[in-house]
């Protein structure tokens, strides 16, 4: 068998595309759960309710300091021994958007802490409420103010989408992976599925460039 | 209009409140001047709760603000009360995320629930009146300091308050930049708006005020009608202080 051989790859192309249409299905999906679920996450780790930002924090604590692979098998192995089954592509969703919505709170959460005091107290003094400041005023700008830090997270969160192919998402690694098993080619296809990774990684990360220049201004 | 009844403030083991007693007639202007740390910022701020005081009351017209309630019930009274009175502040406080627009219209559509167009257009109007109607979907980023502290009156405006509480609105203002934001404030004495203004600018408060007030160590030592306080004030610690200022 010579080195590298990159004619075995355009048999396996719409293998690898199909996987590649469920990578994004998994990270469109994921990361919306992860910003919407950050936001909550993070009012509440600052929230002035002690029990709430107690348990809160434990969370966060929780989900932080262990292994995302090791979350995605208690949702998908675990889960069934209490009675909840889930595919495995809606665990992949909810293990993923769990773990980075985690991370995307913290980021969140200094985000609403580094918005001045005068914006508390210019809203206040308009009569809107606590909720209302924090939704009108602190919270729109604390999150332009992170965006950099919070794209970088949804950066790592696609890259970590690959992990999803142990608990069988027929996503872009599985597919390469399942090419390989085929051909014996694996140098072929990790390279392969490594350039397609890159390539929706750069789009990615010009979409995000896009969103910090447009609100640039609006700061 | 606004009554402050034996009002005493402290921040920890410093009192800078201490037995504030003052009234406001509707229409009338009242402008306290006073040395840095004379607690004249924390009085205004407490009018609208800004600071909660420890001990007096406060009233704006019937009602009192600093009432004794819990919680929710707190909330909703002092978020009501808030809507009543108009707050500028000495660094503008714009929202860097809205347009000029936004800005002024955000508040009454969000509690008066007024419909957006109705809520533009009486924008419109105040922007015209405080000479920025070619501004209108600029972000603060890219006004002046006058031309963002003369949004914030129109932010304040908008609700169509009873009383204006200003804060020292032109210290952080290049000079240059002070007249303009004055003229705003005469445009708005002249319509008999209520007012009480901090400030360190002596030339305006002899214009405008109906009667002034000095403050020092958080006690009121002197008040009186402008050309009294101001050229011929009876208290030893006004003296030196308009003389330290007029130097």
């Amino acid at each position: 068998m010579p080195g590298l051989d990159l004619s075995v790859l355009p048999e396996y192309l719409p293998m690898l595309l199909l996987g590649l249409m469920w990578t994004c299905i998994l990270c469109v999906c994921s990361i919306a759960f992860s910003l919407v679920a950050g936001v909550p996450l993070a009012v509440a780790s600052i929230s002035r309710n002690r029990w709430l930002r107690s348990i809160t924090e434990f969370f966060l604590w929780i989900f932080r300091g262990t292994p995302l692979l090791l979350q995605l098998f208690l949702i998908y192995f675990g889960l069934p021994q209490i009675g909840v089954y889930l595919s495995p592509m809606v665990s992949g969703i909810l293990g993923l958007g769990i773990h980075y919505a985690v991370y995307n709170a913290d980021v969140m959460r200094t985000g609403i802490v580094a918005v001045e005091s005068g914006q508390h107290e210019a809203s206040r003094s308009l009569g809107l409420s606590r909720a209302q400041t924090l939704r009108k005023v602190i919270i729109p700008q604390a999150l332009r103010n992170v965006a950099p830090a919070l794209g970088n997270n949804l950066i790592a969160l696609l890259k970590e989408s690959s992990l999803v192919s142990i608990i069988t998402v027929p996503e872009l690694t599985l597919a390469a992976q399942r090419a390989i098993s085929d051909t014996f080619r694996p140098f072929e296809f990790y390279i392969a599925a490594g350039a397609i990774y890159y390539i929706v990684n750069y789009f990615l990360e010009m979409g995000l460039k896009r969103v910090e220049m447009k609100t640039a201004l609006a700061r | 209009m606004v009554r402050v009844v034996n009002v005493f403030k402290r921040f920890g083991e410093n009192e800078v409140l201490k037995g504030i007693n003052l009234e406001v007639l509707r229409g009338k202007i009242l402008v306290i001047i006073g040395p840095s740390g004379s607690g004249k910022s924390t009085l205004l701020r407490a009018i609208n709760h800004l600071e909660a005081v420890d001990d007096g009351e406060i009233w704006i017209e019937n009602v009192q603000v600093n009432l004794a309630l819990k919680g929710r019930k707190f909330e909703k009274h002092i978020n009501k009360i808030r809507q009543n009175m108009g707050m500028v502040f000495q660094h503008f406080n714009l929202f860097p995320h809205m347009t000029v627009m936004e800005n002024v219209t955000m508040a009454p559509i969000l509690l008066n629930k007024i419909p957006r167009k109705a809520a533009e257009e009486a924008a419109r109007q105040l922007l015209e009146k405080v000479d920025l109607i070619d501004k209108v979907n600029f972000y603060p980023a890219q006004l002046s300091g006058g031309q963002k502290q003369r949004v914030a009156i129109a932010r304040a405006l908008a609700m169509e308050p009873k009383v204006m509480l200003f804060d020292e609105v032109t210290s952080a203002l290049d000079p240059e930049l002070i007249g303009e934001v004055n003229k705003v404030m005469k445009k708005l004495a002249e319509e008999h708006m209520t007012m009480l203004i901090v400030t360190h600018e002596m030339r305006f408060a002899a214009e405008v005020a109906d009667e002034v007030i000095f403050m020092a160590d958080g006690v009121i030592v002197e008040q009186g009608p402008p050309d009294k306080l101001l050229h011929d004030p009876a208290e030893e610690r006004t003296q030196r202080f308009l003389a330290e200022v007029f130097k």
